[in-house]
């Protein structure tokens, strides 16, 4: 048993039983720092992978960025406490059932595939500068479209998390007079 | 130096996505089925990642679908909590049981 084995053992161990606990723990805040573990082993497989660059970019976008968004959020929301409403028991066993019969689906699938093994490769092919060559060579055209995708959701968010003036009418109506008076004098 | 048949990394993608599933059907709380989302994205990242290097060694068509789905994931999880935010401010709670203007 060599050493990725041992490595990949371990990895697989501590992301399901860390997903496991980001589902079952009741307290938001919880969840999300086992989020944030199940991240790390999730870029573990990557660099077994041959994915160095992207297991970089796991930990930044996810346990950086987007992890600290959801905690500012729960935070801002005061759900730190363990006081989230459960459904009721007959839902979860609808969920159990649901998503056991689907894994029961996909290993009873996955279990007469042939055994694929890897040929070695060099493991540099996920690494920055060959990554870059493709990207700006084949992957021009989705690169640009994402970033006309990232414009359009910054400014959803920003509309959408805008708060209402609320100015009462009338104060408006009366503002509006008064500059007219001021105009005719 | 020994490594590790596919199928191994295609059970542990499986066993996230499933834990997913159960997560976004049994919790109420709209910020927790959005980290179930999460879970359920990086789950099918770790088979793009996984096929990519037992199938195509020498290729990188696999990691770019994975970038990709990053950018939408972040895009979606910033639109989402936008949504989350606006709907506490009125409503006082992010419980989908409480978000019933939209039915029907």
């Amino acid at each position: 048993m060599g050493i990725t084995q041992i490595l990949f053992w371990i990895l697989a161990i501590t992301a399901i039983f860390s997903a496991l606990m980001v589902v079952i723990s009741k307290n938001p805040v919880y969840s999300v720092l086992w989020l944030i573990v199940t991240f790390f082993t999730i870029s573990g497989h990557y660099i077994l992978l041959n994915a160095q660059f992207l297991a970089v970019v796991n930990i930044i976008v996810y346990a950086g960025a987007i992890m600290v968004l959801f905690l500012f959020v729960i935070m801002l929301m005061n759900l730190n406490k363990e006081t989230e409403p459960q459904k009721s028991k007959w839902l979860k066993l609808a969920g159990a059932v649901a998503g056991g019969c689907l894994l029961l689906v996909l290993v009873a699938g996955l279990r007469h595939t042939e055994k694929q093994m890897t040929e070695m490769v060099t493991g540099d092919i996920g690494l920055i500068q060959n990554l870059g060559k493709v990207l700006f060579k084949d992957y021009v055209v989705p690169f640009e479209i994402s970033s006309i995708l990232f414009l359009s959701a910054m400014v959803g968010a920003v509309v959408l998390g805008k708060k209402e003036p609320r100015i009462p009418v009338e104060t408006e109506m009366r503002k509006v007079e008064e500059t007219q008076q001021a105009i005719n004098i | 130096m020994e490594t590790v048949p596919l199928t191994h990394i295609l059970f542990v993608s499986t066993a996230l996505f499933c834990i997913g599933m159960y997560g976004l059907f049994t919790r109420r709380n709209l910020i927790t089925m959005l980290m179930a989302i999460e879970l359920i994205l990086n789950s099918v990242n770790i088979n793009f990642v996984a096929f990519n290097k037992y199938l195509y060694p020498y290729k990188l068509d696999g990691i770019f679908f994975v970038i990709f789905i990053i950018t939408i994931a972040a895009a979606e999880a910033a639109v989402a909590i936008a949504i989350i935010i606006n709907q506490y401010r009125t409503h006082q709670s992010i419980d989908v049981e409480d978000a019933t203007e939209l039915k029907f």
